[in-house]
């Protein structure tokens, strides 16, 4: 690990000392196509409770894996791998996902639901998750084709607790009823 | 020579429709290599991934994938299937067509017979296949001469279902006509094998239909390890809460005979176990090719790589990965064959074109299934320390032992199975 953490940073020093590296540091790509067996190629999701990381920013990937590995964000498998990357590393990963195109999926939506979403983003949230959610502001993650039962899992954390929702995003969520929450959602998912 | 072979194949026209044909010397070339060419033999999980990776990263070199059959099924989630909990192998089955059309990856379905490292060339049923370079991803085969009686006939009584297909299909099948009051046998093989939590999830999903289904039944586990090899305390555990009484685990206990006729095992050729439903799942090695191909090491079961490039250190220009490769603390799992493959093809692509390798990253994650609706997991980030593959310290592990997140890992496990697979045919 030691190694490692040097030789993002200090690559040539540390593989001039070892005479057994000759290869040069794990690349953004090298580090990031680990994660595709779960996120899926590039970091387009198949699995509709994994989220897609094509096209968030790096600042959203590297917010949420320091809180996986902190403890602060709970994931199943993801705290305890997360915690095997530096913070260089955890950066470069993020560069690379925010540099991939936005995942585009098609999913089954309430057309009635997206309507009212569509209407409550405008007026709610699109201040942070902007051009309908296809971008975000900072490490604002991108919510634009995301997928739904990812999306309603991690607000159900949200609103147990479990997860913690940042101060401007509780100002908006707290007077909103589940019926609105769920309409969002339906519109987030129906992005293209 | 190469050229004479050209004309000829453009003569006959296919280097398939050759095949019947008079040849000179050695079989004929199926396809004239350009400049560039990598062949990949496999179409599981690491043999997909590489060819695909190489393509998305460098679309000058061409890639031959060669496979004997012209689909692929997933050992991952076909104890599922063989506890009922599954009812269609469709859900673990991929073809190659949209992999293929996609990355330009030229997939040839055939058996391969030999590989020539001095020649680089690669033989097929349908011809000979040059190659730059080779990446071997064979999987496993069993080391049968290490279980005596257990012949072709044998795994026809007592499946190994240990390559996902009719053998998953032919044990559910045995679990669906057993009686009530009926004994199942699992016997495993001394680590390292294929998949190691895959038998004590199989004795899960098993347990799960007999609990359901036929309760007077018991599972006998015939461990040739001394304890559970993977994920022990959660299996433990999982087992006391779901299946006490059902599950008979018996560590120690090495198989190494098999009497069809009577459905026995023998334990060390001494203790007789007998079953209604036997699953010998046999001691394994590197896929067979690649022991011909003299890619194994001096154990004579597995591979020895380069922990970067995945190179072999018996063969120069050629790769392995996956089940068959000795990858350090990485496991014999469909993941990490995936992560190898990714870590292979960046340094296959900067080897070809003469540039810096680049150190290994990579990751393993597993889900076993305890129930339906609970499951339990292992993950790993892995680097190269001193020249070894190890699992980065104070990361990874297994599932909390309480089994608090049990449910959402069987959620999460579904699209696991989803990405991975994905990923492998598209």
């Amino acid at each position: 690990m030691t190694m490692k953490l040097k030789g993002w940073a200090l690559a040539g020093s540390v593989l001039a000392m070892s005479a057994l590296a000759q290869a040069a540091p794990p690349s953004p790509a090298m580090l990031a196509n680990a994660c595709a067996g779960c996120h899926g190629t590039n970091g387009g999701s198949a699995g509709p409770t994994m989220p897609s990381l094509a096209s968030q920013s790096k600042e959203s990937i590297e917010v949420a894996m320091k809180k996986f590995k902190s403890g602060e964000r709970s994931g199943s498998i993801m705290g305890r791998l997360a915690k095997g990357y530096s913070d260089a590393e955890i950066t470069a990963m993020g560069e690379f996902f925010s540099k991939q195109k936005l995942h585009v999926t098609t999913q089954v939506v309430d057309a009635a639901k997206v309507k009212k979403g569509a209407s409550l983003q405008e007026s709610n949230c699109g201040r942070c998750h902007i051009e309908d959610g296809k971008e975000g502001k900072d490490d604002t993650p991108v919510m634009a084709s995301q997928w739904l039962p990812y999306m309603q899992m991690q607000m159900a954390d949200y609103l147990s607790g479990k997860r913690k929702m940042p101060e401007k995003m509780k100002e908006k969520v707290d007077p909103m009823s589940k019926e609105d929450l769920d309409a969002l959602l339906h519109f987030y998912a129906s992005v293209k | 020579m190469t050229l004479d072979r050209r004309s000829f194949l453009k003569l006959v026209g296919a280097g398939a429709g050759a095949a019947g044909l008079p040849m000179i010397g050695r079989a004929a070339e199926l396809m004239p290599k350009g400049t560039k060419r990598v062949v990949v033999i496999g179409g599981g999980f690491g043999g997909t991934i590489a060819a695909k990776y190489i393509r998305m990263m460098d679309k000058s070199i061409e890639v031959v994938l060669i496979e004997r059959n012209d689909h692929f099924v997933s050992c991952p989630f076909s104890n599922l299937y063989i506890g009922g909990i599954l009812t269609d192998m469709g859900a673990l089955t991929i073809k190659y067509d949209k992999l293929a059309a996609n990355h330009g990856i030229k997939v040839v379905q055939a058996e391969v017979t030999a590989i020539d490292p001095a020649a680089k060339s690669v033989t097929t049923s349908k011809g000979t296949i040059a190659y730059d370079r080779l990446v071997v991803s064979p999987g496993i085969d069993f080391r049968l001469e290490e279980m005596k009686g257990y012949d072709a006939a044998a795994m026809e009584k007592m499946p190994h279902a240990w390559k996902a297909g009719p053998q998953t299909i032919l044990l559910r099948k045995q679990l669906v006509d057993m009686k009530d009051g009926g004994t199942v046998v699992i016997t495993v093989p001394l680590a390292p094998y294929r998949c190691p939590p895959g038998p004590y999830e199989r004795a899960s999903m098993v347990a799960h239909y007999l609990k359901k289904n036929k309760p007077k039944s018991k599972i006998i586990v015939l461990d040739a390890n001394p304890d559970i090899a993977s994920k022990a305390g959660l299996f433990r555990k999982g087992w006391k809460d779901n299946y006490e009484g059902l599950i008979d685990y018996r560590p120690a206990k090495k198989v190494t005979e098999v009497d069809a006729k009577a459905m026995a095992v023998m334990v060390e050729g001494l203790e007789e176990v007998k079953g209604d439903v036997i699953n010998v799942i046999p001691p394994q090695r590197a896929g067979q090719i690649a022991v011909a191909a003299g890619l194994v090491g001096d154990d004579k079961n597995w591979c020895p790589v380069n922990v970067n490039t995945f190179e072999s250190t018996k063969q120069a220009g050629i790769h392995v990965i996956g089940d068959a490769a000795i990858a350090g603390a990485m496991p014999k799992s469909g993941y990490s064959a995936n992560s190898q493959a990714k870590i292979c093809a960046i340094n296959v692509v900067a080897l070809i074109n003469g540039k810096e390798t680049t150190e290994l990253s990579g990751i393993n994650t597993c889900y076993s299934y305890i129930t339906d609706k609970e499951a339990v997991s292992v993950a790993a980030v892995y680097t190269v320390k001193e020249g070894k593959i190890i699992a980065v310290p104070n990361s990874g592990g297994v599932s909390p032992a309480d089994f608090s997140a049990a449910k959402i890992e069987a959620v999460y496990a579904e699209s696991w199975l989803k990405n991975i697979l994905t990923e492998m045919s598209s």
